[in-house]
């Protein structure tokens, strides 16, 4: 029987260096080449990872946006894969987001249950770390974030360590669930040559509103529970000081002497 | 229009409050201040009553108490339904919690059973209520509106400082929930072994990057920092080395912190690093380049070898500060 693992996914900018718009006061984004999100990486090698240790497993990478992260996803070893796209998702928040990858979840979950969903701890660009934890609460199933390990799991549930703060929490969880991962989790491979062909060659159903059920206004800018009314670069810092001295000595002294009168220690 | 009113939600961590929850009621004081709102907070811990006398003291004027012994563990649905119930309860507009790994996860199941708008790491939360908050690896800041006539906000630590015992108590009122049959429970927990300062709440910092050259690098790391009473940090280059383990990463795949003091040695300054530590207070660069970010971005600089500056640094600071206690 096996396990049907779905692992969200995200195409992010290659580069986090953008410049800003001008005429919109938003991030430039257009003509930045753009890649499988960075924290995704560790999702998709668990995914895959998970679905090798049981016989007759399938993992499916689900995103809304670009195809580029499905067919990097495919090239790691991931099977299958959706692709929510269509004007009507553009400018989406959190919010909007993971209610449309609920619906695709929840669509995938009545063609073959569903037993896990994972994601990558943030993403590169705006970078809420929340949609995995949202896309639980629409669907109603338990979640857990933070996760560095999945100690055991099986068709009916799942346990897994959460790294805190202050040490490492056991949280036992009734499957099917959603989990937001950390980097420690695993060390991904590198896509195979095999893997690259497939995904080059790779088809998936692509899925607008319509498709996952829902109206335009729960979708993209409409649906959004929040709008980025404008963005700034931070004010660059005063320039600082810095320490001479003929010697280490003389500038170590001459460093805690200013630390000290800054009463920073 | 947005409903009236600032609810913190403050989650207990091992029994006890984190301080970040300190942070959260100065937020959410200068808030209530300036839009002349009342500021309620609800403590969900197996220790709520004994608690929220703490948080009381501090300036909120009323603070509900979720007390079950279930909450000995935090689960994201059980916690979320208890704040919602809260939330609910008198329709408050501003949900404040922490950048945590609980606040985060409890902040985002609490805008979906909210319907409400949600930002995280916010730094400064404006009197129209719109919230600044870091995106594009800190690269940029952008300011969010909420469409949502509640909007939840995970707040970035050590952006506000900590609210201090007051003479005015606010009123503490019981919050029975049962919290029935959960599809996840918390089964156990495996303290951090080392007996060091966590990274997220430290006011200093001393990390260490790729320059250190070797995982023996990190000795006079832990040395200065032993003797400054801050915490260790590291880059990325650092950790994914094998140096130190990941719990050191500072930047944008380890911590976030906001230090009163960052000491960065051999570190250049990726902004992959700079995303998780450029709001510190003041920062310090150890380096002998002296043309890389770090040097150019910091509040001081220092340019040398960083095997014959440290134990000078560690002995001076032994030095001035014994005298300074003695």
């Amino acid at each position: 029987m096996g396990l049907h693992i779905v692992v969200c996914v995200k195409s992010t900018p290659a580069s986090t260096n953008v410049a800003i718009d001008p005429a919109t006061g938003q991030p430039k984004t257009t003509g930045v080449q753009s890649e499988l999100n960075p924290y995704d990486e560790f999702a998709v090698e668990e995914a895959v990872r998970l679905k090798e240790r049981s016989t007759g497993s399938t993992a499916t990478a689900v995103t809304v946006g670009s195809d580029v992260c499905l067919r990097e996803a495919i090239a790691r070893g991931v099977d299958d894969a959706v692709l929510i796209a269509g004007a009507e998702f553009e400018g989406g928040d959190g919010f909007a987001t993971s209610l449309a990858l609920s619906a695709a979840i929840k669509k995938l979950h009545a063609e073959k249950p569903v037993h896990l969903v994972l994601f990558g701890k943030n993403t590169s660009d705006t970078g809420t770390g929340v949609v995995g934890a949202q896309t639980a609460a629409w669907l109603d199933w338990p979640s857990a974030t933070a996760v560095m390990k999945i100690d055991a799991i099986d068709e009916i549930s799942a346990t897994v360590s959460r790294a805190m703060e202050d040490g490492t929490d056991q949280i036992k969880l009734t499957l099917p669930a959603c989990v937001s991962t950390v980097k420690e989790l695993n060390i991904p491979r590198l896509p195979s040559l095999k893997g690259k062909m497939a995904a080059k060659k790779a088809t998936f159903p692509k899925w607008g509103a319509t498709e996952l059920g829902l109206p335009p206004a729960q979708v993209g800018v409409a649906g959004s529970a929040t709008v980025v009314v404008k963005a700034t670069t931070p004010a660059p810092r005063a320039a600082g000081v810095k320490i001479e001295g003929a010697t280490a000595a003389e500038k170590a002294r001459k460093l805690v002497d200013i630390l000290i009168e800054r009463k920073l220690i | 229009m947005a409903n009236k009113g600032i609810l913190i939600v403050a989650v207990s961590q091992r029994g006890a409050l984190p301080p970040v929850t300190f942070e959260l009621i100065t937020a959410g004081r200068r808030l209530a201040d300036a839009l002349k709102e009342p500021l309620a907070a609800v403590v969900i811990s197996e220790k709520a009553s004994a608690l929220a006398a703490d948080v009381a003291a501090r300036g909120v004027d009323k603070v509900f108490a979720a007390e079950h012994p279930s909450f000995v563990g935090f689960t994201e649905e059980t916690f979320a339904k208890v704040a919602a119930a809260v939330a609910a309860k008198e329709v408050y507009g501003k949900i404040l919690l922490a950048s945590n790994v609980a606040g985060r996860a409890l902040a985002a199941r609490l805008s979906v059973l909210l319907k409400a708008g949600l930002a995280t790491d916010v730094s400064e939360i404006r009197p129209d209520g719109k919230a600044l908050r870091p995106y594009f690896s800190g690269n940029l800041i952008s300011e969010v509106e909420f469409k949502t006539p509640v909007s939840v906000m995970t707040l970035g630590a050590m952006a506000f400082p900590r609210a201090e015992l007051g003479s005015s108590k606010g009123e503490i009122i019981p919050f029975p929930f049962d919290p029935g049959i959960s599809k996840s429970s918390f089964a156990a927990y495996a303290p951090e072994t080392s007996n060091e300062i966590d990274l997220g709440a430290a006011e200093k910092i001393v990390s260490g990057g790729r320059g250190l050259g070797s995982p023996e690098g990190f000795k006079p790391i832990f040395e200065l920092a032993h003797a400054m009473g801050a915490a260790v940090g590291a880059s990325r280059a650092a950790v994914d080395s094998g140096w130190v383990p990941y719990k050191h990463q500072v930047g944008l795949t380890g911590r976030s912190v906001r230090p009163k003091l960052y000491i960065a040695v051999g570190i250049s300054g990726q902004i992959q690093h700079l995303a998780g530590m450029s709001s510190s207070d003041t920062v310090v660069a150890i380096n002998t380049d002296k043309d890389c970010p770090m040097m150019q971005m910091a509040n001081i600089a220092v340019q040398g070898d960083y095997k014959e500056l440290l134990p000078l640094i560690t002995a001076e600071v032994k030095k001035r500060r014994g005298s300074a206690s003695a």
